[in-house]
């Protein structure tokens, strides 16, 4: 309180609402902009010779009679079936949350209430498995993956995603459950619960703030990976991330960026929802690794 | 908690990783060392009334029971570790002999796609992770001067950029930064120059990634900062102000104290994230002026007839790669749990 009492000088406090405003635009213009412009056809979102057009939609209103249109949406979600990858999404990523942080909690309870020496190891080899770039590991799925003709599948994918979110899952929910007190299960094993029973009646009920900050991550993990989705997934079993970079190539060429423009908005609707619900949680899990230290 | 307990509440996870992140990881180095079976061919000379000519046939009985009695492949050793398009060791030696100069030297290595790679990754890595803090630095601090109303919707805004998938984020200034898009025709106008692209040239792509870069990561920072700030000791920075520390010394000398360690956490997780950039090459559309260790790998498994060998022996190089990087770190902890070495 009372350094902010003393009153900062005009000129600081002008160059500290001029910097916060100048990354607010960096932060938030882009989005608003492509948002807006997805409803308008290609000649308006790109509008070399006058950028107001992107924003009034003179060209749109002359093709559409109006300055909005969903017409790259319809291309986008009807004639290019984006619906189906949205569904496929929505599968992965349902399973691989729920999967990963059902062996997660285990794992990192376990982890978190033994004091054993290979527990400090095991984290560090998650460490190790965190860094490494996904995309590495993939050399190594094909060969198995077409032998077993499990290539291209949504279920295979999804354990693929849970296994390579587990090491980040795993460090995420030890360290929330080194915050809650040992005395609370060990109480509970002194009057005769086995560990699972202390696990299932004392944590459990109380560790939901942590797992869905977990499950916040590995939905995140989920929703946006593209390295091992894109190569993983056959054609109609794609998910939207891999989707959006087909139409790259396809969509392009044959003048329908905006197709394109409509699935990258489509893709980030789900993701400023979240923001909006789960901001709490989301800055309480970026932190928790940081402050632990 | 007992061994015995510690195993079956441990299992489960454990059997993913081993699955699919260790068993992978034995593979790629051992598909490094083989290559795919050449088909067997047979050569025969027919003879017709016309002539003899020497005819040249595959034999897939053959073919295919050598992929039977050797699945993984041909043993090759180091061959392809060695070969062009990864260390290509030939090469290097040979540019290093005929070298006018060193600068001379690195540009030709330039041409070789194994250290065309390691040269952005590394730049990107080396660049874009302390503007990442510094940038992250600023905003927390600036942020955290807000009234209290304002500084809920700038956390909301600020976290946008990081929570995007980076293919989708990308693409998004991709577009605005295209000659017919809002910042590409801006800048035309800006420097009067109407063939101004930013996709044309390597080094204005390679400006254009650290800003993408940068404005993607710098919110993780902006972010771990904030909540720092919120914990700097008061009566500490009080104390410093009645001693008559102007604000910079105390920002210097109690605030980003306070911070250091939370500094060496957002080194760490940038450093990992950073080198396996990817993504914004392939939004950007980049990989002509600029490609990075796991695009090739990417670019490999792509192909046509995926490349696994040469895929597995740049992603084993690649994670020789992350594993220097993290040395310091794995040291430093190793010393501490060993204390008395």
């Amino acid at each position: 309180m009372t350094s902010n009492q003393i009153k900062r000088p005009f000129g600081l406090q002008l160059l500290i609402y001029g910097f916060v405003l100048l990354w607010f635009i960096l932060a938030a213009f882009p989005f608003f902009w492509t948002m807006w412009g997805s409803f308008k056809v290609e000649l308006d979102f790109f509008s070399k010779g006058d950028w107001t057009h992107a924003i009034s939609g003179v060209r749109t209103q002359a093709v559409y009679g109006e300055s909005f249109t969903g017409a790259g949406y319809e291309g986008a979600w009807i004639q290019e079936e984006f619906w189906r990858a949205f569904s496929n999404t929505a599968i992965v990523c349902f399973f691989t949350v729920l999967t990963s942080l059902t062996i997660a909690t285990l794992g990192g309870y376990a982890l978190s209430r033994s004091g054993f020496r290979y527990s400090f190891w095991l984290l560090i080899v998650a460490l190790v498995f965190r860094a490494l770039p996904p995309i590495t590991l993939v050399s190594g799925y094909l060969p198995p993956f077409y032998a077993w003709n499990v290539w291209g599948l949504l279920p295979t994918t999804i354990i693929v995603l849970v296994a390579i979110n587990q090491p980040f899952t795993l460090w995420m929910l030890h360290s929330f459950f080194q915050t809650i007190p040992k005395e609370l299960d060990e109480s509970a094993m002194v009057d005769g619960c086995t560990q699972f029973q202390a696990f299932r009646h004392v944590i459990i009920p109380v560790m939901w703030p942590g797992v869905i900050t977990a499950g916040l991550f590995s939905f995140l993990l989920a929703y946006n990976d593209f390295a091992v989705t894109a190569i993983l997934l056959s054609q109609e079993n794609q998910t939207m991330v891999p989707k959006i970079a087909s139409f790259m190539g396809t969509t392009q060429t044959e003048g329908n960026v905006m197709f394109a423009v409509a699935a990258v908005v489509s893709a980030i609707i789900p993701l400023f929802l979240l923001v909006l619900f789960f901001q709490r949680q989301l800055v309480s899990g970026l932190t928790a690794g940081a402050v632990k230290g | 908690m007992n061994h015995k307990t510690f195993f079956w509440f441990f299992f489960p996870t454990a059997l993913a990783m081993i699955l699919f992140i260790a068993l992978p990881l034995t593979s790629i180095v051992s598909q490094s060392f083989h290559a795919p079976h050449e088909e067997v061919l047979l050569v025969a000379e027919i003879c017709d009334p016309f002539g003899c000519e020497i005819e040249t046939t595959i034999d897939h009985e053959a073919t295919q029971s050598l992929k039977d009695s050797q699945p993984l492949g041909k043993w090759v050793g180091f061959q392809i570790y060695s070969d062009r398009n990864h260390l290509a060791f030939n090469e290097v030696a040979k540019f290093w002999q005929s070298k006018s100069s060193f600068t001379g030297f690195l540009s030709s290595l330039n041409n070789l796609p194994f250290y065309r790679a390691m040269g952005f990754t590394l730049t990107y890595v080396i660049v874009v992770t302390p503007l990442v803090i510094l940038f992250g630095l600023i905003i927390a601090l600036a942020v955290n001067s807000l009234h209290r109303h304002l500084k809920g919707l700038m956390v909301f805004f600020s976290l946008l950029p990081m929570i995007v998938t980076p293919l989708v984020g990308s693409l998004i200034l991709f577009w605005m930064i295209d000659a017919r898009g809002i910042i590409g025709s801006g800048l035309q106008e800006l420097f009067a120059d109407p063939t101004l692209s930013l996709k044309a040239s390597t080094g204005l792509t390679w400006i254009t990634l650290i800003v993408y870069g940068v404005w993607h990561s710098a919110p993780f920072a902006f972010i771990v900062f904030y909540a720092g700030l919120q914990t700097v000791p008061k009566e500490t920075l009080e104390s410093a102000m009645i001693d008559g520390a102007t604000r910079f010394q105390q920002i210097m000398h109690v605030v980003i104290p306070h911070l250091a360690p939370l500094v060496a956490f957002v080194a760490l997780i940038q450093l990992m994230d950073n080198f396996r950039v990817f993504e914004p090459i392939v939004g950007f559309s980049a990989e002509a002026h600029a490609t990075s260790l796991s695009w090739i790998i990417w670019n490999d498994i792509g192909q046509e007839i995926r490349l696994l060998s040469s895929a597995a022996t740049t992603s084993v190089l690649t994670i020789i790669g992350v594993v220097i990087l993290l040395l310091p770190v794995l040291i430093r902890t190793w010393r501490e749990f060993n204390p008395e070495k």
